[in-house]
This record gives C-alpha cells, sequence and structure tokens, in this order.
C-alpha cells in the first residue's frame, strides 16, 4: 500500500513555496487509496470473530452433557436447557432469579432519582452545579472496588447486615451517574421552544411537562433504564462487597469458578444474551425502516 | 372556508417597556399601539429587540419595566397559557411525538372546547393540509409544516396572532407564495396579527402598518409606502430600500423649500419632506428615482443635478440596470434605471451626469445612526457575550 | 440501547433561573450519592486509620490515626508494592492494546461502513454483544480456551507454532490478554460515535492539500477524535486497574499476577483486615484520579467531564 509514497524523480527536496513536478497526481492517487483497501475489513472481521469467541464458546457449552464442571466436551444435549432448575437445588436459578429483582429494583430507583437530576441539571441554573455534575462524574471515575469497599465499610461501621437490600443499595448508587449523564444528554437535545409552543397553546407547567417534555425525553429514559439493568445484573465486584449470604447470577459464577461451573450457568448466559440481542436488533432495525419509510414519504 | 370565528382580533398597547438581560439590554422604553384587525409588522435587523418584544407580548418573557395590555386588559403579570395569543414560532415547534391533527387540536383540548377534531379539522382545511392529518410532522415538508403551525395558532381564534420570522426557513419562491396566503388568512379570519422580520420587502408586502426597530427601539412607524417615499432617518433610509444620501449646510430657504450644499453642488429638498431646517442636513433620495445623462442636463428649478461623473460599474438585473456613478467630492450615487432603452449602452468609464426631482428628495432626522447605547446589541456580540456567562456560571 | 450513552446529539442551552423545583429535583438523588458514595469513602477513610482492637478477636478494629497502616504497604517485605506496580502497569499495557485494536474497528463501523446503514448497525450490535452475555463467564471461556489441555494450545502445539513447554493461563499475559479483551466494547463506543461524526470532506481536503494516508490520519483524523479517545482509554484504564477477577486464580491469572483489587479483596472479605484494605483502596483511588486529572488537562479535552 506504498503506491501514494511516489517520492520526487530524483530526491530533490522542492523550494519552499514550489510545488514538486506530480504533485497534482500524487493528491488524486493519496485520495483513491485511503485508509482501508481490503486490509481494513479483513482485519475487522478477525477483531469481531476474536470479540464473540467467547460468546460462541459459552453458547456451545450450554449443550454440553457435563456431569459436574463443563470443562470437557462430553457430547450434545439439550437436557442442561429443559432442567435448568434441577442442578444443586436450583441454585443456578435462584441467583438468576435474585439477579433479576436486584436488576428490577435498583434500575427504576436509579431511574426516577438520575432523570431528576438530569431535568435540574438540564434545565436550572444554580451556584452549586459544577460541584452536583462533580458528584455525579465521580462515581463513573472511581474504581468499583473502591466503591464496593466503602459502602462495605460504611454497612460494616453502621452495623447494617449484609443482604438483598445493601446489594439493591449500592447498584442503585452506581447506577444513578450512568442514568444522569443518558438523560441529561436527551434534555440537552430537546428543543425549548416545543416547550414554549406547549406554554403558548395553554397548556399550564405540569401538562407542559406530562405531554410536550416527558414522552419527548422518553426513549433517552428507557435507554438509561436499559443500560442501568444490563450495569446492575452483570455487576460482580460490587456486589461481592455488599452481597453477605446472596447469591446473585455473576457471584454465583465466580464462587463455581474454583470448583466447575455446572452446564446450567450457561444455559442462563446464553438464553438472557439471546433474549437481549433479539430486543436490541428489533429496536435498531425498525428505527432503522421507520426512518426509511419517512425519507420515502417526505421525499 | 373559513372557520367562524366569533370573536374578533383585540388591540395591543404596550406601555413604557424596559427589557434588560444580564449585560445588556435588549429594549429601551418602548411605546407601541396595535390596533385591532390589522396586520402589523415589527421590522429591523438581528438583535434589534423584535423577537424579544414579541415573546415579551406572548408572556415567553416578562419585562424588565413597562405594561402589556390586549384588548384594553393588562397581562402583564400573567403567564403565557394564560394569555389569549397564539405564535407561530420560526422553528415552527412543531410537537413531533404527535400527529398534524393532534398537534392543532392540542390548544382546544387544553381549554375544553366542545368538537375539538371537529375545528382542528376545519384550521387544516383552511391551510388546504386536511389529508396529512394523521402525519406526523417530520413527514411534511417546510412549507407544509409552516402552515400546519399556522393552523395550530389560529384554531385558537387568539385575540393576537405573533409571528416570529415564520417565513425565514422556506425558499424564496414559497416564501414569496406564502405570504400572499398569510395576508389572505388575516383578512378572512380578521384577526390582529404581529409579525416580525428582517425582511423588509416580506413587511411592506405583507402589513398594513410597519415599524422599523433598531437597537432596541422603534425608529419609524408607518404605512409601508409612506416609510418607503419618506424616511424619517439614515437607518430606514437604508434598512428600507436603498438610498442615496448626501449631507450639507443649508444654504437657502424659501416658503416652500430648503437647500444645501453638498460638496458644491446645490441640493434641493421641499420643507415638508425634511426633518431639519437649518444647520447641517443629511438628504437624500431612492435610486430608482435618479436618472443618467449623457450630456449635462439644462438647469431646471424642479430638479436636482449632479455632475459630471464617471460610471465606475454597470450590472444588468433584468427588470432594471443599475449604474454606480462616482461624482468628485459626493462619493458613489446608486442609480436603477428601467430598461427601456436596450441601445443606451452606457458602460464603465462613461462620463455622465445625474438628476431627479425635488419632489422626490426627503431630508432625514439624523446625521449618521449615532448609538443609541453601547454599540454591542449585534446578535454575535450578544451570542458571545452569553456564552462566556453560561462559561463562567458553570466552571464557577 | 446501551450506547445511547455516548451519542450526545445537537444541543440546546436553555438553563434558567434556578427555582425551589430545581432544588426539589436535585435533593433525592444527591442525599443518595452522599449518603451512598460520599459517606463510604469518609467511612474508608477512617477505616483506613484504624488499629486493631486490644485482645479484640480478628476482624476487630478501633479508630484511630494509625498512619502507618498506609506506610505498611509499602513495606518491603510484606508490602503491596508490586501489586501496586502490576495494577497499573497491567491496566496502561491493556488500555494501549485496546485502543489499537479497536481504532480500525471502529474507523471502519463509523466511517467505513457509511454507506451501509444496515451492516454499520449490525456491527455495532455486534460490538456491544459482549456487553449481553456475563463478563465472567467470557473471561472463564478465554481460561478453558487458553488452557494447557484445550484443542487450541494442543493444536498449535502440534504443528509446532507453540513451544512444547509454552504455558498461558497464570501468566501476566493471559491476565493482560483479559483485561484487554474485556474492555474493548468501552474503548470502542466512544471511539465510534466520535468516528461516525467525522467529516469525511476534511480527510480529502487533507488529501487535497499534499498529505500523505499517514500524514492524514496523524495530523487530522487523530485530533479530530481526541474526545473519542480520552473518553475511551479512561473507561478502559479506570476499571482496569481496579479490576481483580482476570487476575484472580480461578480466572485467567496465577500467584504472580495478583492487582490492587484481589488484594483488597482478599484483605476484606477473607482476611478481615479491614484497614490495608481500606487503605490500599484510598491509595488506589487517589492515584487514579491524579492520573486522570493530568491527562485530561494534557490532552486538553476537560470539556468531556
Amino acid at each position: 500500500m506504498s503506491g501514494g509514497q511516489a517520492a520526487t524523480p530524483d530526491g530533490v527536496a522542492p523550494s519552499p513555496g514550489m510545488l514538486p513536478p506530480g504533485a497534482a497526481v500524487r493528491s488524486i492517487r493519496h485520495r483513491r487509496i485511503g485508509l482501508g483497501g481490503w486490509l481494513l475489513p479483513t482485519y475487522t472481521v478477525i477483531a469481531f470473530v476474536f470479540l464473540l469467541v467467547p460468546i460462541v464458546y459459552t453458547f456451545v457449552f450450554s449443550f454440553n452433557d457435563s456431569l459436574k464442571s463443563n470443562i470437557s466436551w462430553r457430547g450434545f444435549t439439550f437436557e442442561k436447557w429443559t432442567n435448568v432448575c434441577v442442578v444443586e437445588n436450583g441454585a443456578v436459578c435462584t441467583a438468576f432469579t435474585n439477579s433479576l429483582l436486584i436488576g428490577g429494583v435498583s434500575t427504576i430507583a436509579a431511574t426516577v432519582l438520575g432523570t431528576m437530576i438530569a431535568l435540574a441539571l438540564a434545565r436550572y441554573k444554580f451556584g452549586a452545579r459544577s460541584a452536583i455534575s462533580l458528584l455525579i462524574f465521580l462515581p463513573m471515575a472511581t474504581p468499583e472496588v473502591v466503591l464496593g469497599a466503602g459502602l462495605a465499610s460504611q454497612f460494616l461501621a453502621v452495623g447494617v447486615p449484609k443482604d438483598m437490600l445493601t446489594i439493591i443499595l449500592a447498584h442503585t448508587m452506581f447506577c444513578l451517574s450512568f442514568v444522569v449523564v443518558t438523560v441529561k444528554a436527551r434534555v440537552a437535545s430537546l428543543d425549548p421552544t416545543l416547550e414554549e409552543a406547549g406554554r403558548d397553546l395553554y397548556a399550564p407547567p405540569w401538562q407542559v411537562f406530562w405531554r410536550i417534555t416527558f414522552p419527548l425525553l422518553l426513549p433517552g429514559i428507557l435507554a438509561a433504564a436499559l443500560l442501568s439493568f444490563s450495569l446492575s445484573f452483570d455487576d460482580f465486584i460490587i456486589t461481592n462487597f455488599n452481597s453477605g449470604s446472596v447469591n446473585t447470577f455473576p457471584k454465583y459464577i465466580y464462587v463455581a469458578a474454583s470448583r466447575g461451573i455446572p452446564a446450567e450457568a450457561n444455559v442462563i448466559a446464553s438464553a438472557v444474551f439471546i433474549f437481549a440481542i433479539v430486543i436490541v436488533l428489533t429496536a435498531q432495525f425498525s428505527k432503522q425502516s421507520r426512518e426509511r419509510r419517512l425519507a420515502k414519504r417526505a421525499g | 372556508m373559513p372557520i367562524d370565528f366569533a370573536e374578533r382580533g383585540a388591540d395591543l398597547e404596550l406601555v413604557g417597556i424596559h427589557k434588560r438581560f444580564p449585560g445588556f439590554t435588549a429594549i429601551e422604553n418602548l411605546d407601541l399601539k396595535i390596533e385591532a384587525g390589522s396586520f402589523f409588522a415589527l421590522l429591523g435587523p438581528s438583535g434589534c429587540g423584535k423577537t424579544t418584544t414579541l415573546r415579551l407580548v406572548a408572556g415567553l418573557e416578562a419585562p424588565t419595566r413597562g405594561r402589556i395590555l390586549i384588548g384594553g386588559t393588562d397581562v402583564t403579570d400573567t403567564k403565557a397559557h394564560e394569555r389569549p395569543v397564539n405564535t407561530v414560532f420560526q422553528s415552527y415547534a412543531l410537537f413531533p411525538h404527535m400527529s398534524v391533527l393532534e398537534n392543532v387540536a392540542f390548544g382546544l383540548r387544553r381549554r375544553k372546547v366542545a368538537d375539538v377534531l371537529g375545528l382542528a379539522r376545519a384550521a387544516l382545511k383552511l391551510v388546504e393540509l386536511d389529508h396529512l392529518a394523521q402525519r406526523r410532522p417530520a413527514q411534511l415538508s417546510g412549507g407544509q409544516q409552516q402552515r400546519v403551525a399556522l393552523a395550530r395558532a389560529i384554531v385558537n381564534r387568539p385575540a393576537l396572532l405573533l409571528l416570529d420570522e415564520p417565513l425565514g426557513a422556506l425558499d424564496l419562491k414559497l416564501r414569496r407564495q406564502m405570504q400572499l396566503e398569510l395576508k389572505k388568512i388575516q383578512l378572512d379570519v380578521g384577526l390582529t396579527f404581529l409579525h416580525v422580520t428582517h425582511d423588509q420587502e416580506e413587511a411592506m408586502t405583507m402589513a398594513d402598518t410597519v415599524a422599523v426597530m433598531n437597537k432596541g427601539a422603534i425608529e419609524q412607524m408607518g404605512a409601508p409606502r409612506a416609510l418607503y417615499e419618506l424616511p424619517r432617518t439614515v437607518f430606514v433610509a437604508n434598512f428600507l430600500g436603498q438610498s442615496n444620501l448626501f449631507t450639507g449646510e443649508v444654504v437657502a430657504t424659501s416658503d416652500t423649500a430648503i437647500s444645501i450644499d453638498a460638496g458644491g453642488s446645490k441640493l434641493t429638498v421641499p420643507t415638508a419632506r425634511a426633518e431639519r431646517h437649518r444647520g447641517r442636513v443629511t438628504i437624500g433620495v431612492r435610486p430608482e428615482k435618479l436618472t443618467v445623462h449623457r450630456t449635462a442636463p439644462a438647469p431646471d428649478a424642479d430638479r436636482n443635478a449632479l455632475g459630471p461623473g464617471r460610471v465606475s460599474d454597470v450590472s444588468f438585473a433584468g427588470v432594471s440596470t443599475q449604474y454606480t456613478v462616482e461624482l468628485a467630492g459626493l462619493g458613489s450615487v446608486l442609480v436603477f434605471e428601467q430598461n427601456l432603452d436596450p441601445a443606451m449602452g452606457v458602460s464603465p468609464g462613461t462620463e455622465v451626469w445625474v438628476s431627479w426631482e425635488v419632489a422626490h428628495t426627503f431630508g432625514l432626522a439624523d446625521e449618521a445612526s449615532e448609538p443609541r447605547f453601547v454599540d454591542d446589541t449585534r446578535t454575535s456580540e450578544i451570542a458571545a457575550r452569553r456564552r462566556e456567562t453560561l462559561k463562567a456560571e458553570l466552571e464557577g | 440501547m446501551a450506547f445511547a450513552v455516548f451519542t450526545p446529539a445537537e444541543t440546546h442551552e436553555a438553563p434558567k433561573k434556578s427555582s425551589k423545583l430545581a432544588l426539589l429535583l436535585l435533593l433525592p438523588g444527591v442525599l443518595y450519592l452522599g449518603l451512598f458514595f460520599l459517606t463510604p469513602l469518609v467511612s474508608l477513610v477512617l477505616t483506613s486509620l484504624q488499629v486493631p482492637r486490644p485482645d479484640g478477636d480478628v476482624g476487630q478494629y478501633d479508630y484511630a490515626f494509625n498512619w502507618q497502616n498506609y506506610t505498611a504497604l509499602f513495606d518491603p517485605d510484606d508490602g503491596y508494592f508490586p501489586h501496586i506496580l502490576r495494577s497499573f502497569g497491567y491496566a496502561l499495557l491493556a488500555t494501549v492494546l485496546a485502543l489499537l485494536i479497536s481504532y480500525p474497528i471502529a474507523y471502519f463501523i463509523g466511517v467505513k461502513a457509511r454507506k451501509w446503514p444496515m451492516l454499520q448497525s449490525l456491527l455495532l450490535v455486534l460490538v456491544i454483544a459482549p456487553f449481553f452475555i456475563s463478563f465472567l463467564l467470557r473471561t472463564l471461556a478465554w481460561k478453558q480456551l487458553l488452557s494447557d489441555e484445550s484443542f487450541v494450545i494442543t493444536g498449535l502445539k502440534a504443528v509446532s507454532l507453540l513451544a512444547p513447554d509454552a504455558h498461558f493461563t497464570g501468566t501476566p499475559f493471559a491476565v493482560v490478554f483479559g483485561i484487554t479483551y474485556n474492555f474493548i466494547p468501552f474503548m470502542t463506543l466512544p471511539l465510534y460515535t466520535n468516528l461516525e461524526r467525522l467529516d469525511i470532506r476534511m480527510l480529502e481536503a487533507g488529501a487535497d492539500l499534499y498529505a500523505s494516508p499517514f500524514h492524514v490520519f496523524r495530523k487530522i483524523t487523530v485530533p479530530l477524535t481526541m474526545p473519542g479517545i480520552v473518553a475511551g482509554t479512561l473507561l478502559t484504564f479506570i476499571p482496569a486497574a481496579g479490576d481483580y477477577v482476570n487476575a484472580s486464580r480461578d480466572f485467567l491469572g496465577g500467584p504472580d499476577t495478583q492487582m490492587i483489587g484481589n488484594v483488597i479483596e482478599a484483605n476484606f472479605l477473607v482476611l478481615e483486615n479491614y484497614p490495608a484494605a481500606a487503605a490500599l483502596s484510598i491509595l488506589l483511588m487517589v492515584v487514579i484520579l491524579v492520573l486522570v486529572g493530568a491527562y485530561v488537562k494534557r490532552s486538553g479535552t476537560e470539556d468531556l467531564l
């Protein structure tokens, strides 16, 4: 790919202010080559294979006819998918439902609190604005292990026993900042004249909010909730410090890693993966076909 | 089919309005009265305070000082949603999550009117968009969106309809077409229209009364033709159309006219058309009133003449030809000449004289537009300053 | 969608005057963060200065001002200096590797794939796909794929591409590999959102003004995507420095790959040596804040915060 590097014929440096012969030709050639050709697509394909290998591995091994630990391939079976909750008296399933519950509750709490902060930050000016922005940013810039240890030390000092509640409190805390950032971007992209138009058309403030502001923010709020849930669902480090004897799905895997993970864990992870991917793909492609339809009608 | 409007438009009165924003004054001591049922245009460059005036009337901003009366009722302390006023926003501000019909019905629903959808459909019919009622705003063209915004406002039969450069985003052809339609609708429904624009042609075509605004105050107000033929200030003379201006000392005064000495030439203006009658006076004339001569014109008491000068530029504009003539001691003069004589053939470098009727001359009240307050009320500077204060707030 | 975080659209600044409503909106969330983010940090500082309770059981401490808990971290015999070094070394290495791997991916999706919106969406979904499957399971999958008995390793050894005694799991290589892998999506997404908005005409203008492809990239593309690079490296480096899953013995690590996170976990949850764990946590946080602050200042992207 060195076609663009054709040097001046005799190696004489052109004097400043004077164009070397063939300069025009060179610029055209550069433009055609650019960064890419076949190299970039090939690289991208390889990179995606690398990214997706562990997912495929996890999925394939959910069909392994394994005994206790799921390391070597012993043959194909659907049995793990049909009897997920049998192994270890359903410990995998309990951990999974715990994770769903924790994710659900902390998502709701973080989304409500975070949306309120985002509205205040994007719509009002007040003295402590930059201090509050910093307070929102700091939890995202703090390693999870510090967040986890800090909360655990506080619960210890106050004498709060670690259980489901402490996990939910912890998850709401670290999801909150992500909600604020996501929703704030949405509020900032909302045209304030739309709200003015609402006021102009006889809507009192609370109607302006529920009929105009809120529906327009909803996609952002939903995105924030989705992000929040996936962060909570997959969190291990903070959970590990604040869970006591309660098991979540990631914690179950971490503890079981030393003695071998049953294939049922792969089944649950694969099912969650397929579910999430279907949702995201549907959302993405329906949005795109809607846009195309709009473009066609408008044009 | 126009909607059957029960009410008529109301008059609007602004008394001693001041509006200060942090760092600058947008409006200084504004008094204004708009008659019920009229089409009133506020014309001015960006940053002159015309949009702020509109937002004050709509209730989207509160004045620092002064009163706002609609139909004789003081609404100064009333909130936007409680005022019998509707706005057609520059960006249209159509609600993207509602259908066209729901957009139009929005105001009616808030006021719990009977037969909301019937009225909304009738309003859409008025702007000839009833066939698109179920579409989303994003699926409409710019001109269609503009009409929906108009329907959404007039369906409420507001006492006063505010138009904030509603045609600004349209291309020229559509703009001209919408101007005529807007005027027709105003006549049909008999509402009071307050139209804000920086397009002088738009203001002159549509409005019964035009107020030219500059630096937070009204410079001159009147019927479009009167404003054009007899501007009172340098700003109006230059903002509303183009003008040739000459400044000099008054050298002769008669019963009906005064004459000034402009760079050695004597120019006369009727006393009735001059704001000042002694001392240094600026007079002017519109470029299309001028005639170009290839030989020195015979002296005529009814005509002002200047020359000889040299043509420095000729540009052909279809309906007319524009000449720039350089006159020693007076600078350049602009002449618009109708293309009646294709063989006229004045080319750059030609020696010419120009003349015009004394009756077409006007005398102005000011000499150069003296800044009324600090000369920083231009939009770009306001924006820059606003950005700075915002930044300071965010950081501090 | 998860990646919505990284796509701020056109923005309208319209702050109004402060009001009671703003206070009402802020209060619950700010109180929450105060109670579950700020006071825990204070608690952590206090814990880091505790002394063991005289005649107390394991895990019982009294509040004091025992500054020695910090100096003990650097004790040459049983201090944690190697762990601290390892943490930041691994994190830095993984961040650089993730940036090198991610930039071309993001460039392809954000710039080259613009002509095919369907492909662009699909690739984007594939980038975030790893988020939807437990990262512990993904890491375990690599452990198994890189273990001595796996078909990958035995295969490579069979065709002599690997020395017969080569060994991966438990080595620093495996830990850095795991961290890099796990944070590629965090690096790719902000790069993508930046590159997606890159005006190609600027690259063409560069080429038109006699810049070689390399110079166009270095002088135009990279500076224009600096905000994405900074966001991506921060999103990778901060969690990577505190990570302890990859380095854990049950995952990709071994006895010689332990990072600060592992030590904090062991001290807090197993040994119940809370002061040591707290002191290490505070140290980790302070170092990260200093590094991040200097980095952001140097790259001139303070606006990002």
